[in-house]
């Protein structure tokens, strides 16, 4: 098993935001996780890579028969986990080139290897920016800055082809993509899918899916994985909307009572 | 009848000083030296030293650092050292004209004073230009840089005895910048004040650099004044890279003046230093001018670095721009006060200015004070400050990629200084410096990184 997520509670200032996560995830398979704005999805996100904002009150998060939360942020990425932020950030005055390099080689020197030599590292990145058509241009410019949203989107996945991870979490990587980068980056993606890596895709739109087909779809509800499926149940949800499982929930809350 | 023996104030000693070694600091001084060192010591005397709490030095209180025991010299002393041992202060693929001072004074190294090329360009020794030139250097010597209620400057004209002089007549080119190291080596702590005057002539052009080091452990008190004539047209560039050991108190005065369209940018980078007051006096004289004042300290420990800007916008359609930053880690303390002055007359002025600094610690301090003085009333002005910590976000995202924290607030710390070092336009200077900033934010130039001897901290 690659992830195991054990009733996870997560706080921010003292509101309970995860209220007992579980969840399990082995190499080659496909999540999908959806559920309402504020339900806490990028909060898990944001556990699974160790923000430190996040306060994990109770719950376990095993990687690779390794417990994560006693891992540092840089460490979690170097041990192949990434994430693809849901709002990347700017930092002006770090070139892509130099940040790019230096991540990829902190990679390397983890695992034990040398450095690459700057002339194959703009080979590596050539080759690379193709899986997500990125404009070769924004390489030469600051990390993010001035980047429009959906050219922010591609630039994760160019970072997740560079680094090449184990567990790579998504985090609406498909919202302010138009339908032609949709679909780049959605086959970018599958490019990168290998039998012994797995991805968390993070989305409210089951058109995502048509593109990355998950093995299995999570719905979280306040702080909650309240229902599990496989594709289906994600066409279910585009069809109903979440009124559907809060109807359901209510239900459930009604009968235990 | 009693006699009361009144203790002397810091102020007076040296005017007793002054008064005493008189004859050895004027040896040989033409007339009108003679008579800007008479005046300058009785206006320093008139004034003394700025008091505690005095506006323009609030947080930079530096009588006590210059009622200090050193040894004042004024007579060139023999100091034995091989300076390719010691020294090798290169810009690599840049070639420059390098001019020593040791110790306030001019260091020939078996060369000539004074270098006259056949252009009319002249470089070299102060001295030996003020009694050379006497005509050329009295039109220019201490008529920019003030000396009411300017002590510093005042005691510094009282007391100066060499320096650099360079003179670039009308139309002439600088073909390669001039680099003046100042050099402070010495057997024990000293006080130092030398005088530099740069005359850039009539649509002539001068890129110069000014490295300040410190090359053996004493403490070091320093006063200079660098006083800098851009002529109509003129295209001046000086860039000052200090970089003098913790114990070393340094107080610079620049005086720019620019007549009609004469274009000046003044880049001061602080790798290094224990006290370090700088203060910048751009008189944009003539319609037109340009003025860039950059600068740039990274400072740690107890450092202390104030930068003091003066830009004085007298004539129409001048335009000035002011970046400042500062990194401060541990209990340093910095200080930028910027003021920007705009006569009645000077309409259509364009002024900006901005102050940026990253804190580190709970327990750096900066103090940061914009001002400005207008008088007419079609301008564009600007100023900004801030004060904050490392982006946290930006901070997490680097992490999130591998990358360690330090490298992160490194990467993240030279983006930061970078802003100033990109306005370099010299390439092979601005890699040079921006290598010099990477070392000292990895903590690698733990004194000088030019220097060859493991001196203390
Ligand atoms: N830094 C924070 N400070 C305070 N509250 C926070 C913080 N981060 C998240 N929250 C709160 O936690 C809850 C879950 O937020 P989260 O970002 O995980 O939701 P989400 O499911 O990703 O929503 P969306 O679909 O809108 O991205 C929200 O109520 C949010 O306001
Ligand atoms: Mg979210």
């Amino acid at each position: 098993m690659l992830l195991k997520i054990r009733d996870l509670r997560v706080s921010v200032e003292d509101k309970e935001i995860l209220k007992g996560i579980d969840l399990e995830v082995n190499p080659g398979e496909v999540h999908a996780i959806m559920g309402p704005n504020g339900s806490g999805k990028s909060t898990l996100a944001s556990a699974l890579v160790g923000k430190d904002y996040f306060q994990i009150t109770h719950g376990k998060i095993d990687y690779e028969g390794k417990n994560l939360m006693e891992l540092s942020p840089e460490d979690r990425a170097r041990e192949g986990i990434f994430l693809g932020f849901q709002y990347p950030v700017e930092i002006p005055g770090v070139s892509m080139v130099n940040f790019l390099r230096t991540a990829v080689n902190e990679l390397r020197k983890y695992r034990g290897e040398e450095p690459l030599a700057a002339g194959d590292f703009l080979k590596l990145m050539r080759e690379k920016k193709q899986i997500v058509e990125i404009d070769s241009d924004l390489t030469s410019r600051s990390v993010n800055e001035g980047f429009s949203g959906g050219e922010k989107k591609k630039n994760e996945i160019f970072q997740m082809a560079l680094l090449n991870p184990k567990l790579a979490i998504l985090d609406e990587t498909d919202s302010g993509l138009d339908i032609d980068a949709l679909r780049i980056v959605a086959n970018g993606v599958n490019k990168l899918r290998r039998p012994d890596n797995a991805i968390i895709v993070i989305t409210h739109y089951q058109r995502l899916l048509e593109y990355i087909i998950p093995d299995f779809v999570h719905i979280l509800y306040k702080g909650r994985i309240v229902k599990s499926g496989d594709k289906n149940l994600a066409v279910e949800l585009e069809k109903h909307g979440y009124d559907w499982i809060k109807q359901e929930l209510d239900v459930e809350a009604k009968l235990s009572e | 009848m009693k006699e009361s023996v009144k203790e002397l104030n810091t102020a007076e000693k040296y005017v007793e000083f002054f008064r005493k070694n008189q004859p050895v600091i004027s040896e040989g001084d033409p007339a009108y030296l003679l008579q800007l060192r008479e005046k300058a010591i009785g206006l320093f005397e008139a004034e003394g030293f700025p008091p505690k709490k005095q506006e323009n030095y609030r947080y930079t209180h530096l009588e006590p650092w210059f009622g200090k025991e050193f040894a004042r010299y004024f007579r060139e002393r023999k100091i034995a050292f091989d300076i390719d041992d010691l020294f090798s202060c290169d810009i690599p693929s840049l070639e420059t004209r390098i001019l020593m001072i040791l110790n306030g004074f001019f260091y020939s190294n078996g060369q000539k004073g004074l270098t006259e090329l056949d252009n009319g360009i002249i470089y070299g020794s102060l001295r030996e230009a003020t009694r050379r030139y006497p005509e050329l250097v009295g039109q220019y010597l201490g008529k920019n840089a003030e000396m009411e209620h300017e002590p510093f400057v005042a005691l510094n004209t009282a007391f100066a005895q060499d320096g650099i002089f360079l003179f670039v007549p009308g139309n002439q080119h600088l073909e390669h910048p001039i680099q003046i190291i100042h050099l402070l080596l010495s057997d024990t702590d000293q006080m130092v004040q030398h005088r530099n005057l740069f005359i850039a002539g009539k649509n002539s052009r001068a890129d110069i650099i000014i490295c300040d080091h410190t090359l053996s452990p004493h403490m070091f008190l320093t006063n200079s004044v660098t006083e800098i004539y851009a002529e109509e047209n003129a295209d001046v560039d000086i860039i000052r890279l200090q970089n003098e050991h913790n114990s070393s108190f340094q107080v610079t005065n620049t005086w720019i003046n620019q007549e009609r369209n004469a274009r000046s940018r003044h880049s001061t980078i602080t790798l290094h230093g224990g006290m370090v007051r700088n203060n910048l006096h751009v008189k944009l004289q003539g319609e037109g001018a340009h003025t860039e004042a950059l600068g740039l300290f990274l400072i740690d420990k107890k450092q202390h670095v104030d930068n003091f800007t003066v830009i004085e916008h007298r004539q129409p359609h001048c335009t000035s721009h002011q970046q400042f930053k500062g990194v401060l880690d541990d209990d340093a303390t910095g200080v930028f006060n910027g003021k920007i002055q705009v006569f009645q007359d000077a309409q259509k002025t364009e002024a900006y200015q901005s102050n940026n600094n990253i804190l580190l610690t709970d327990t750096a301090r900066m103090h940061t004070k914009p001002q400005l003085v207008i008088h007419a009333d079609d301008v564009k002005c600007s100023h900004g400050a801030t004060v904050g910590q490392l982006d946290e976000e930006a901070l997490f995202y680097l992490r999130s990629r591998g990358i360690s924290v330090e490298e992160s607030r490194l990467l993240l710390m030279y983006a930061f200084a970078n802003d100033v070092i990109s306005r370099i336009k010299e390439p092979a200077l601005k890699n040079r410096i921006s290598h010099l900033v990477e070392k000292r934010l990895r903590g690698e130039l733990s004194r000088c990184n030019c220097c060859r001897m493991q001196c203390q901290d």
